[in-house]
Formats: structure tokens, C-alpha cells, sequence
């Protein structure tokens, strides 16, 4: 992205040599990050179909098994992460207004937000494994079926590690924005690279408002 | 070596004095190009190598199966031969070759632009397919895999002793590559084209591509998905496909195929683009029915998605899902025979010249016409039943991906190659190389479909003695389209310092590629073009009254 | 089976059904062919470079000539679909009163026992004339029984029963194939079918050791490893009888009702809890390990046996 070879905050220096003006280079990465997300829905749904065909299947170990997740705290990071992108939705007003100041603390929010989300699940994950309920070796699991109990903590763990990772990788690229916000490379309205970050982030969002009634809510009474 | 008859060159002028590719010198400004068209040569020269040594292994496997017994190598080598091949010719060969290789280098030329939208993606992308790539090379030297190239579970999960998970990892790792190909080229289609350049005025190949970067961007993330649970499995002995622990191995089958149908369309479609521009160069004329080949490739492309059981009717699938993914597995060839047929009446009324890329593009129409209707064979309830896993599908894809996508690969890069080089191809040699793959090509893979009927199946390392004439017909057959493929690779090189000069348009094409020098400048256009027509804008009648040849 | 062949020989009642669609399909790849080559040579010809031929007004596109070639292929197509699947149906469905033979796969080999008892390997014999259901499963990794001249094929996969069936036309010796790669000597996983005259096939099947029936060893199996000891009159624990259940309704608990076939027999014993009987509780230990495939088999074998029989009366 120029944006990281370009010294200045001067509105001609953002547009790459292939592109003609800053119109299409920000149109073409707009497209190209809605692409992007579109692979990744995809690459989701595999694990979405695994999840649907073996609830399908062994239901009551899918109900027994999420009893043992903490819906108090899959909620809470729900409500985290809506927060979140609200700030962000927030952040990017800001750079589109050209309030320097405000769109840093947004984006910092944002990560911070990120941050109290991956802190919370390590602490679920923690206990889950002091709880023997990793899947692996050290899996125990003493009412029935423990054969298809343990695929389903690996299903959640799959799930919610990948989405983990991309939570992960979204607050880097939002401390690096922060970053670069600082230094003014958003001035003048540039505020295309933030829309984009942002758009990323909704969708890690909207993948855990479906993992979170998929995977805890299943043994709700 | 003479490269082409005097009376048949029309090449004016010569190589333009600096072009991209002695712009700048040295290694480092190769492996750190952003250059689209450095990058195409770059994807041709690593493809190559993954190309040699897969057909190294399909000549190994001929040759042992020359004699019915399994006598030149052990039943465990033979299986990890075909395993290598599948996998280094469908991942390392055919899914990059002509998008990575000639859509990178034509494509944002023959829009008007001047690269792809995200340049240091795609450098990122060749070095993510390199990666992939050294990860199964890896595999190999350390021994090989012996699953196929469909890792079928439980056998690839719970009993293979080979490095499966390797192998895996490199798929997984070249197959982000073609996924940022893919949002590459459709960025760069919807956003860059030159003023002027509606959707309906665009290329067919740029059709074909696009609706190719579909099927990347939406099919192979699954393939990732699919290769990751199964080395789980694998590695951790969680159940998802093994019975034994609790999975199901029929789920392997459904994800593997959703993404690896699809991946057929990617090996085809392209091929298809590349024979719509040489038929029009090649008889002096528009193409006929345009809207109905452009949307053709984009039915390809969708219907593609929803035809993934015909490979498993077998299976233990449901009857009545067998009947759903067969009427649409018909249903997905009616827009290929339209592309048929609109080739065929194209060439009506044209002014019809045989130089090699139109040998190519010929031959292709044959053999893909035949490699179609064996799919209908296929998508035949019945009849699948009895060829299921036997030789008649291996002859069915391999006429579809060798005598349909490598002879347009072949046609496409003679096509281009002065484009590419500056330079021309010896025109005779070329005309030799391109007969010899055809007779070879039938030779080894006809006599296929007789073995499938009679019902040998795939995979077998030995055989009864009763199939043992039709083996033998096909070796020989080989070693004849082994020679199809040395000779390009001799007088392309040759011809780099040797051939002719191509001067900016030999062929006296249409479309903005040809309007640059030959090799094109760093940047390709100097102003962006604006474009007042439709493509294909070629007149027979002219061309015919002035009793031109083409080159 | 040692002659040269250009064509597998029609053996089975299904084989010259399914070959009348081939070179159907034959047919018309040969017509579509010449309707694609014969035009390409001639324009070829016609409109060389340098011929005196009439080029002016070439037609480039044309709504009738393009839906034409649309809809006939698509009419075309739709009457193949139709007819292959109509075969398949009736390929795929076994006649009533056939022969059962039960079929086990492993690596490298096929295990195949009839009903009367005796068993083969990588040989199956039957009587010409008459249907032959074979049920069968993996015992390691998805295998696939094939026999060319009977145009019959059909993956056996670990975990879950799948059949074929054929009906043998023609004594003689016919290959069987593994089709589905399985590893190291898949292409050695291969026999024969003996198609016999019945008078031949009942000899065959008197001579050699006398053996039990399939059922009377599942008999044997469900009284010596223990299962008697519930699922019987009188037991202290309260489980189904098991008179009068194969291939009938089965209520689960949860209200679902399922079809008590070979599948649900088979998860019954291995994965008791899965689905349980209404009115029954989950107490049923699991069976994982305990019997071989074949064992399995030869228990629902007796299951089916005792499928028409009325259960004892149950003092309650």
C-alpha cells in the first residue's frame, strides 16, 4: 500500500504508478478487501459445514458438551466486540472528518477492545484446559460418548482459534493504523486505508455473533 | 534454422531499445519485481520444473505399465508416482499456467493499464506458489506420498506411512497464491480499464479469466479448509473422517470435491479464453455470438459449483442425490458446446491461416469436443457406474486437461511469445511440434477409453494380461507426445537468441496488447489507450481481397 | 479370461441395459464430432487464405441459430439424464428374493461368506439365473467391489454397510477389481467370480467342512458374548426383546422413529447410546472391539432371522 512508502501527507504522492487517481486506487481496494472477505467466508464455511453436519448427528453430545463453556463470558465478549466495531465505524467518521486526534483513540479503542476480547478467551481457554477438556491426550471426559464429546471442543476450539487468529491479526493492523494515523498519513480526507481495516474487522465480528450462539448456546434451556 | 518464409513475415521495425526486461538488470530487481509481466515469466520458469518432473513420473508409470506384471518398480513406488503427478500437475502446473503465466503477462495489457491493481500482491503471490511448491518438493525428497492425488480418507488419515501432511501444507500454502491471483485479476478487471472499455467490449480471455478468479477466489479456500481438518486428523487422531474415531469418510469426500470440481473449470477455462482470441486472429474475423461465449464462461463457472457429486455416485451417496448432481453435470456442458459451435461458425466466412498457434487452437476444438462428450459418459448414471475409477476417466480428463488446457497453454504461448521475447518462433518447427502432440496425444489416451470400458481400473500397478495391447499402444503413444513437449522447449529457447525479430504486432492482431512494442516497456502504454469498438474487429473480406497472408 | 477383448463381456441381466446407453452415447459422440469436424475441414478448406470465396456480410451473432444449438443438445441431454437414471435405479435395487452374500474388505483382500455359511476369499461362486445382494463393509479403509462383466461397482467404506446386486447370465470366470485406491497392493485387491450351473453351485456349496449358516453363528454369538443376558425373557436388566424388530419401525427415545436395518443393528451394538429405544434407558455397554466385522454380520444375520418372529410374552 503507498501509503507506507510515501513520506509526505501531500494527496498526490498516496496514488500508486498503476493506478490514475486516488478514485480508483481507493475503489480497487475497497473491491479487493470485499473479495478478500468473501474467500474468507468461504474458508469459514468448511468449518461451519463440519460444525452443522456433526451437530446434526450426535446433537445431544453438541448440547452436554456446550453446557461447559462459560456463557456468561462468551457473552461478554460478544458485547466486546460489538463495542468494538462500533468504534470502529466511529474511527473511520473520524478520518473521514480529518479529526486526527479522534481517530487515534478510536483505533486504539478498537485494539483495546481486541485485547480485553483475546484476554477473556485466554482465560476461557485456560480453564478449559485445567479442565482436561482440550482435545488430545489430556482430554477426559467421564459421562457418555466422550469419542464425540472431544470432536466437539475441537470443532470449538478450531472455530474459535481461527477466528482468534484474525481477531489477532486485526488489532496488529489497528496499532500499525494508530501508527500511521499519528503521523498524519490520513490527512486530507485519506481515509480509505481505515474503511478497509474496518470492513475487516465487521466481518471477524459478524464471525463471532454466529460462533457465539452456534457453540454456547446450544445447551441454553 | 529459418523462422519463417520470406513472403509470410509482416515485421516492421525492430526490438524496441529498452523494454521490461533490460529496463533493469540483475537478480534482485527480478525477485523483487512488481512488474505483471516479470512476474508471468517468473510463474513460467517454476511451473516448468514442476511440469518436468510430474511427467518424468508419468513416464515411469508407462513404462512399467508396458508389461502386465508390476516388474520396473515396487507397488509402493508406482503409487507414490501417480500421487506425484496428480498433485504437481494439477496445483503446480495446470491451475497456475495460463493465469499465472499469460493472464499476468496479457491481461491488464489488454485492458489498457498499466499492471494488475495490487502489484506487490502478486509478487507475494509467485513467492507464496514457490513456497508451496518447496513444501512438496520437500515431501518428495524425504519420500514421497502415496494417497492420489484426492487424499481420500480414512486411508490418507489413519494408514498412509507417507508424508502426507507435507504434501498438504504445500497445497495449502500454493493454493493461497491462486486465491490472491484470482481477487488480483478481478480487482484489476472491474477497476482498470482503459476509458472506453465497457464490460461488452472486453476480450474473451478477459471473460475467461474473470470467471476463472471466481472459482479461485470462492473454491479454494475450501480446498484449505479440507486439507487442514484431514492433517489434523491426521496429526492429533481427532475424528472427523475416520470411523473409528467417530467421523465420517464420505464428508472428506463431499468437501474435497466442492473445491476440486471447480478446480476443473479453473484448468479449462482459461484454455477456452486463449482459443476464442486465436480463432478470430487466425481467420480475420469478429467472433461469432460474443454475448453468448462471454456468458457461457460465466455459466462455466457457476454451474461448476453444484456438480461436485458426479464423482461420487459410488459412494454410498443417496440415490437421489446421484440423480441431482447428474442432470446439472449435463446441464454445466451445455455452455461448453455453445462455446463449440460458436468457434466452428466463427471460422465461416473468415480468412483461414494455419500458423502453429492455430494448429493449436484447431486441435484443441478436436479434442476438447471428444474429452466433453466422454463427460457426458460420465455424468450418465448408469454408465458411471460401470467407468467410475476405471482408465475411461482418466482418459476423459486428461483430453479435456492435456488435449484441451496444455494445447492451449501451447497455443497461447506461441501466440504471445513475440510479445513476450521480442522475438518469433521458428515457424516450421513450431508446425512439427504441434502435429506431433496431436498424433501423441490420441495415441497414448484413446486406447484409454477401450481399458475403462473393459474395466481396468485406475491406480493398478499390475494388470491382467488381456489389457496389456491397449497399455502398450498408450506408452507409445507417450513417448511421442514426450517428444511434443522437447521441441518447444528446444526452439523457444533458441529462438530467444536466434529468432526473428516479431517487430509490435506480427500477427496483424487486434486488441491493445498488440498495440505496444515487442517486449512492451516497463509501464506498457505511454498514454492509456481509449477504446471506440468492439474486440475481434478483424475483416476476412479485406484481408482475403488484399490476398494478404497473415505471418 | 486369457483371450485378447475389445469389450467386456455381458454377463449380468443389467450389462446389455447399461451397454445400450454406451454406444448410444457412442453414437452421438460420433455424430456431435462430425457436426463439429466436418465443418471446421470444410471452412478450412473453403476459406483458406488466398481462396476466391464469397466472404462479404459474414453473420457474427444470431439469437435463433444459438438457441437452437442450446435447446437440442439441452432435449438431448435431459433424454440421456432420464435414461441413465432409470438403469440406475433399477441397478440400485436389489430384488427380493436374492442370494445374500456378505462381504468384508481389507487390505489386501476380499472376505465373503454366504448364508449357508461357507466362506471365500477373493473367490465368490453363485448360481447362474439368479440374483446375488451382496452387504458389505471395510474393515480399515474405503475399498470398492467391481465386477466389469456384471457392469456393477460399489465403494465399500468403513463404518456403514453398502450393497450390490447382480443377476449372473452367462456361467464362466469373471474378474473382480478393487476400484478404490486403498494403498500398497490395491491393484493386487482382485479375484473372481465362478458363475456355475445351480446343480454345479449346490455341490459346490455341500462339499468341504460343514459350516453354519451366517444366522446360526450369529446365534451362537448372541447367546456365548453375552447378549442373551439382557436382551431376554426374565433378564434382571431391562432390555428390548429383539424377536420381531429387524426391518420394522423402531421409536426412539426423543420421539424420532427409524428403521431398524442393518445400519441401525450395527450402531446398536457399537454405539448403544446413539439411539435409544422408547421406554428404555441408556444402559447398554458398548461393543466396540469386541467382534469383527464379520461377527457383526453374522449377529444381524440372526437379528434378520428372528425379524418375523413374535416376541416372547413379557410379564412386565
Amino acid at each position: 500500500m503507498p501509503i507506507l512508502t510515501s513520506p509526505l501527507s501531500d494527496e498526490s504522492a498516496f496514488v500508486a504508478e498503476q493506478f490514475d487517481d486516488i478514485e480508483q486506487q481507493r475503489d480497487a481496494a475497497k473491491l479487493g478487501m470485499w473479495i478478500f472477505l468473501a474467500t474468507e467466508v468461504l474458508f469459514f464455511g468448511g468449518l461451519f459445514l463440519g460444525y452443522t453436519v456433526y451437530r446434526f448427528t450426535y446433537g445431544d453430545v453438541f448440547i452436554d458438551a456446550s453446557r461447559r463453556l462459560s456463557v456468561l463470558l462468551g457473552a461478554t465478549n460478544t458485547a466486546v466486540l460489538l463495542i468494538s466495531s462500533l468504534f470502529m465505524a466511529l474511527a473511520v467518521r473520524a478520518a473521514k472528518l480529518d479529526q486526527r486526534r479522534q481517530l487515534i483513540r478510536l483505533l486504539l479503542g478498537t485494539a483495546l477492545l481486541g485485547l480485553v476480547f483475546m484476554s477473556i478467551k485466554t482465560v476461557e481457554y485456560h480453564k478449559d484446559f485445567v479442565d482436561h477438556l482440550v482435545p488430545g491426550p489430556h482430554f477426559e471426559w467421564s459421562s457418555k460418548d466422550p469419542q464425540n464429546t472431544e470432536l466437539f471442543f475441537w470443532i470449538y476450539f478450531a472455530m474459535t482459534g481461527l477466528h482468534a487468529i484474525h481477531v489477532t491479526v486485526g488489532i496488529g493492523v489497528l496499532l500499525v493504523l494508530a501508527l500511521l494515523a499519528w503521523r498524519g498519513k490520513f490527512a486530507k480526507r485519506n481515509y480509505n486505508p481505515v474503511e478497509i481495516v474496518g470492513l475487516y474487522w465487521h466481518f471477524v465480528d459478524i464471525v463471532w455473533v454466529f460462533l457465539f450462539p452456534l457453540l454456547y448456546l446450544v445447551g441454553h434451556r | 534454422m529459418k523462422t519463417a518464409t520470406e513472403i509470410d513475415i509482416k515485421t516492421e521495425g525492430q526490438m524496441a531499445r529498452t523494454h521490461y526486461l533490460n529496463v533493469d538488470l540483475g537478480l534482485k530487481s527480478w525477485l523483487l519485481t512488481t512488474d505483471h509481466k516479470r512476474i508471468g515469466i517468473l510463474y513460467l520458469c517454476t511451473i516448468l520444473i514442476f511440469f518436468a518432473i510430474a511427467s518424468v513420473a508419468a513416464a515411469l508409470m508407462r513404462l512399467e505399465l508396458l508389461t502386465p506384471q508390476g516388474d520396473l518398480v515396487t507397488s509402493a513406488t508406482y503409487n507414490k508416482l501417480f500421487t506425484v503427478h496428480g498433485v504437481l500437475m494439477v496445483w503446480f502446473f495446470l491451475i497456475p499456467s495460463i493465469p499465472a503465466v499469460l493472464g499476468n503477462f496479457v491481461l491488464p495489457m489488454m485492458i489498457g493499464a498499466r499492471d494488475v491493481a495490487f502489484p506487490k500482491l502478486n509478487l507475494f503471490s509467485w513467492y507464496l506458489f514457490v513456497a508451496g511448491g518447496a513444501l512438496a518438493l520437500w515431501s518428495l525428497i524425504r519420500g514421497g506420498v502415496d494417497t492420489g492425488w484426492t487424499f481420500y480418507t480414512p486411508y490418507s488419515t489413519t494408514y498412509a506411512n507417507s508424508h502426507v501432511i507435507l504434501m498438504a501444507a504445500g497445497v495449502f500454502v500454493a493454493g493461497f497464491s491462486s486465491i490472491i491471483t484470482g481477487l488480483n485479476f478481478m480487482t484489476t478487471t472491474h477497476k482498470m480499464r482503459a476509458p472506453g472499455l465497457t464490460w461488452f467490449r472486453l476480450p474473451l480471455f478477459v471473460w475467461s479469466l474473470y470467471a476463472t478468479s471466481l472459482i479461485l477466489v470462492l473454491a479454494t479456500p475450501v480446498l484449505a479448509i479440507t486439507l487442514a481438518l484431514m492433517s489434523v486428523e491426521r496429526f492429533w487422531g481427532i475424528g472427523i473422517f475416520d470411523p473409528k474415531l467417530g467421523g465420517d469418510p464420505v464428508l472428506f469426500q463431499h468437501l474435497f470435491w466442492f473445491y476440486s470440481h471447480p478446480a476443473v473449470y479453473i484448468m479449462i477455462l482459461p484454455g477456452m479464453g486463449v482459443i476464442s482470441e486465436l480463432i478470430t486472429c487466425f481467420s480475420r474475423k469478429q467472433i461469432f455470438g460474443y454475448g453468448f461465449v462471454a456468458a457461457a464462461s460465466m455459466a462455466i463457472a457457476i454451474l461448476g459449483f453444484v456438480v461436485w457429486g458426479h464423482h461420487m455416485f459410488v459412494s454410498s451417496q443417496s440415490v437421489y442425490a446421484g440423480m441431482v448432481f447428474s442432470i446439472l453435470s449435463f446441464l454445466v456442458a451445455i455452455p461448453s458446446a455453445i462455446k463449440v459451435f460458436n468457434w466452428t461458425a466463427t471460422l465461416h466466412k473468415g480468412s483461414i491461416s494455419f500458423q502453429t498457434p492455430m494448429l493449436y487452437a484447431l486441435g484443441f476444438i478436436g479434442l476438447f469436443t471428444i474429452g466433453g462428450m466422454t463427460g457426458l459418459f460420465l455424468a450418465t448414471l448408469a454408465v458411471d457406474v460401470h467407468v467410475h475409477d476405471s482408465y475411461f476417466v482418466i482418459a476423459h480428463f486428461h483430453y479435456i486437461m492435456v488435449g484441451g488446457m496444455v494445447m492451449a497453454f501451447m497455443g497461447g504461448l506461441h501466440y504471445w511469445w513475440p510479445k513476450i521475447t521480442g522475438r518469433l518462433y521458428p515457424e516450421f518447427a513450431g508446425k512439427l511440434a504441434a502435429m506431433i502432440t496431436f498424433i501423441g496425444f490420441n495415441l497414448t489416451f484413446f486406447p484409454q477409453f477401450i481399458l475403462g470400458y473393459l474395466g481396468m481400473p485406475r491406480r493398478y500397478h499390475a494388470y491382467p494380461p488381456e489389457f496389456q495391447l491397449f497399455n502398450v499402444l498408450s506408452t507409445a503413444g507417450a513417448s511421442i507426445l514426450g517428444i511434443g513437449y522437447l521441441l518447444p522447449l528446444i526452439y523457444f529457447l533458441w529462438s530467444l537468441k536466434f529468432g526473428r525479430v516479431a517487430g509490435p504486432n506480427p500477427w496483424r492482431a487486434t486488441g491493445l496488447e498488440w498495440q505496444t512494442p515487442s517486449p512492451p516497456p516497463k509501464h506498457n502504454f505511454k498514454e492509456t489507450p481509449i477504446v471506440t469498438g468492439r474486440p475481434y474487429a478483424y475483416s476476412a473480406q479485406e484481408d482475403a481481397d488484399l490476398n494478404l497472408a497473415t505471418v | 479370461m486369457d483371450r485378447f477383448h475389445l469389450f467386456p463381456p455381458q454377463a449380468s441381466s443389467t450389462a446389455q441395459q447399461v451397454d445400450w446407453i454406451y454406444f448410444a452415447l457412442t453414437a452421438l459422440t460420433f455424430l456431435i464430432c462430425a457436426i463439429v469436424f466436418l465443418p471446421i475441414i470444410f471452412f478450412a478448406i473453403k476459406y483458406r487464405t488466398g481462396s476466391t470465396a464469397d466472404r462479404s456480410n459474414p453473420r457474427v451473432e444470431s439469437i435463433l441459430i444459438e438457441s437452437g444449438w442450446t435447446i437440442v443438445p439441452l432435449v438431448i441431454f435431459i433424454g440421456l439424464f432420464g435414461w441413465g437414471a432409470i438403469v440406475y435405479f433399477h441397478i440400485e435395487r436389489p430384488p427380493r428374493d436374492a442370494l445374500q452374500v456378505q462381504v468384508v474388505g481389507k487390505q489386501w483382500m476380499w472376505k465373503l461368506q454366504h448364508a449357508e455359511g461357507k466362506s471365500e476369499i477373493n473367490e465368490l461362486h453363485v448360481p447362474v439365473g439368479r440374483a446375488v445382494t451382496l452387504t458389505m463393509t471395510s474393515q480399515d479403509v474405503i475399498h470398492s467391489f467391481f465386477v466389469p462383466a456384471f457392469r456393477v461397482k460399489q465403494d465399500v467404506v468403513p463404518g456403514r454397510y453398502t450393497s450390490e446386486w447382480f443377476k449372473p447370465t452367462q456361467p464362466g470366470e469373471y474378474h473382480i477389481f478393487c476400484a478404490q485406491y486403498c494403498g500398497t497392493h490395491h491393484s493386487g485387491m482382485i479375484g473372481r467370480v465362478v458363475v456355475m450351473e445351480p446343480i454345479d453351485y449346490e455341490q459346490w456349496l455341500s462339499t468341504g467342512q460343514s459350516t453354519e449358516s451366517i444366522a446360526l453363528a450369529g446365534e451362537r454369538l448372541f447367546r456365548e458374548r453375552g447378549c442373551s443376558g439382557c436382551h431376554s425373557l426374565n433378564s434382571k436388566f431391562h432390555a428390548p426383546l429383539l424377536e420381531g424388530v429387524f426391518g420394522k419401525p423402531a421409536p426412539l427415545e426423543g420421539g424420532d422413529i427409524v428403521t431398524a436395518d442393518e445400519r441401525y443393528m450395527r450402531d446398536s451394538i457399537l454405539l448403544p447410546g446413539k439411539e435409544i429405544a422408547k421406554g428404555y434407558q441408556n444402559i447398554m455397554p458398548t461393543y466396540t472391539g469386541q467382534f469383527s466385522e464379520e461377527e457383526i454380520m453374522q449377529l444381524i444375520a440372526y437379528l434378520k432371522s428372528i425379524g418375523n418372529q413374535n416376541p416372547p410374552n413379557e410379564s412386565k
